[in-house]
């Protein structure tokens, strides 16, 4: 009797404890979690609520309606500027993490002192100036940039190459660029907490270097690609500054369209219907992607 | 093996060049006396550099940029320390899910941010200025400063509070002297990366700025001319100057902590 209240007090006790220490983490995160709900989860909801309303000269009619939606996915310009997107930025995501790969791979498991220093060079990008990076490229491809007039000083060209910039490749090359820091350190975080005594293992019982790469290395890096791509694929189509400084009219992207409806157009409500149109667009095709390639690993494997 | 090994090596090599060569013909053709920004090299000269200080209204929006900066790095990192401490020290009930509502931005287009701010502003008549600038800057800085913050936190050593406490010191002088000086080089690092991540942002100030000017925005501006592209790249030079020398200081703070802390937990 005395010993099961005991137990029920200890039992009571550390519940309390467990809910005061819930509740004291509440009220740590709470300045947080309220800016966020102001800044980040109110004008997300106010877009949304946007997208179901209609312009009417200056005035809103804030009578609900999918007319915003229709006009979104119906007119033949903007689905092209959605697809487009889509593509470039499947593109950019394909070589990215392809390109960023070996690199991480590099830093986790050949660098052994310098592990710092490598890491410092590859995080540098990542935190200097996005639109400086984008403006290189212009410098870089442009009409009278380095590549035409480093070719043509060099004499092997005699016309300025016009296919450089202005396209939806250029696009592609910039942000493949400008994004690499993105995939290099998801992929190498990854990478790094792999147990290198499985790899001994597999060696010792008679697997090669690729078989220990695909069996081992790869599918447990995986989580590191998806975040990778994700973390290019979804921000990287609703990128603005790459497509408007180096995409000229054959490389516009929804973003471009959308601060048009925010700038001189003015019709909002548009501008909120093609923004979560496309954010639904991505957010799907994001998911679909993540299934999919845990399912191709669980094959593998 | 050997020979994969170096030919890892070369890729490696290969790709920090496809990094680190684009953006360095900016401070390249910084100095080159021509107004054309092409090859061949035409003499040396730190015109553009003078013409870029003398210039007022680059002052200007650089200041704006620098007050702007301050306030989003301060607030961010602010909110961040306790809430990563929250998330690393205590079981809050809904912890992850927060933590991943709070790490949305990252998910996010940053013209999305724009524009859900711009009509949230809008339909509060708060008016768009600086203020609203760095509001949006508090909300993309946040998942930064919290990331920083919680990898710092996590294998804090507790028992070194326990142990303040026990020895008779209160909750506040135990954060003081015990928990603030070891979470230091997590604080410095988000103070420093939250900033860089608000001065270089264009889009969101873009949208939020009204008729402010911050530097970006400045940039952005001054694209468009094309005689005035070598002043651009001088002040283009400068800032990835500044900007790599900040964050290679932010990093070495950081790191420079955590060896600190192994050091002590294998001496103990």
């Amino acid at each position: 009797m005395a010993v099961a209240a005991k137990g029920e007090m200890t039992a009571r006790l550390a519940h309390f404890y467990r809910r005061s220490e819930g509740a004291r983490g509440l009220a740590l995160l709470s300045p947080t979690m309220l800016i966020m709900l102001a800044a980040l989860a109110a004008p997300m909801a106010l877009l949304a609520l946007y997208s179901f309303w209609t312009q009417e000269g200056y005035a809103l009619n804030t009578q609900f309606s999918l007319a915003q939606y229709g006009t979104s996915l119906g007119r033949q310009t903007y689905r092209a500027l959605f697809y487009r997107s889509i593509e470039i930025s499947s593109a950019v995501t394909l070589i990215t993490v392809l390109l960023a790969y070996p690199m991480a791979y590099f830093v986790a498991f050949r660098v052994e002192r310098s592990k710092f220093v490598w890491l410092i060079l590859l995080t540098i990008p990542f935190w200097t100036s996005y639109l400086l990076r984008v403006f290189a490229w212009k410098v870089i491809l442009g009409y009278n940039g380095v590549i035409n007039s480093g070719l043509m000083s060099l004499g092997l060209i005699h016309q300025p190459l016009e296919f450089l910039l202005y396209n939806p490749i250029a696009v592609v090359v910039t942000l493949a660029h400008a994004w690499a820091p993105f995939a290099i350190l998801p992929i190498y975080v990854n990478l790094e907490k792999i147990d290198r005594s499985l790899l001994e293992a597999a060696a010792d019982l008679g697997d090669g270097p690729l078989r220990r790469f695909c069996r081992i290395t790869f599918p447990l890096s995986l989580p590191g690609v998806i975040a990778a791509a994700v973390m290019i694929f979804v921000p990287t189509t609703g990128d603005y500054v790459t497509p408007t400084l180096v995409g000229g009219s054959d490389g516009v992207m929804i973003a471009n369209i959308i601060e048009v409806q925010f700038d001189r157009v003015g019709n909002w409500p548009l501008g909120a219907a093609l923004a979560m149109a496309s954010m639904a667009a991505v957010g799907i095709l994001t998911l679909l992607f993540v299934q999919a390639t845990r399912a191709a690993a669980a094959r593998i494997r | 093996m050997r020979s994969q090994g170096a030919g890892l090596f070369a890729y490696a090599i290969v790709y920090l060049a496809f990094l680190y060569v684009p953006v360095l013909f900016l401070p390249l053709f910084s100095f080159n006396n021509s107004m054309f920004i092409a090859f061949p090299l035409s003499g040396f000269t730190t015109q553009w550099y003078s013409q870029m200080w003398a210039d007022a209204a680059v002052s200007h929006a650089l200041f704006n940029s620098l007050k702007v900066g301050a306030a989003a790095a301060l607030v961010s990192t602010m909110l961040a320390i306790p809430a990563a401490r929250a998330l690393t020290r205590y079981r809050v009930p809904g912890g992850a899910s927060m933590l991943a509502f709070v790490n949305l931005p990252l998910f996010i287009p940053e013209i999305v941010l724009g524009i859900s701010l711009l009509i949230l502003l809008n339909a509060t008549a708060i008016p768009l200025s600086l203020l609203t600038v760095a509001l949006g800057h508090i909300v993309v800085c946040v998942p930064f400063a919290i990331t920083v913050l919680v990898s710092r936190f996590e294998g804090f050593d507790k028992s070194l509070e326990e142990a303040s406490l026990d020895l008779g010191e209160n909750g506040w002088m135990t954060f003081w002297r015990v928990t603030f000086p070891l979470a230091l080089p997590g604080i410095v690092s988000s103070l420093l990366l939250s900033f860089m991540v608000s001065f270089d942002d264009f889009l969101i100030a873009y949208f939020l700025a009204g008729s402010d000017v911050t530097l970006p925005i400045y940039i952005w501006g001054q694209l468009r001319f094309p005689y005035k592209l070598p002043s651009v790249l001088a002040l283009g030079a400068f800032i990835l100057f500044v900007s790599t020398v900040l964050v290679v200081f932010a990093e070495w703070v950081r790191s420079r902590g955590l060896d600190h802390r192994k050091h002590k937990m294998v001496g103990a």
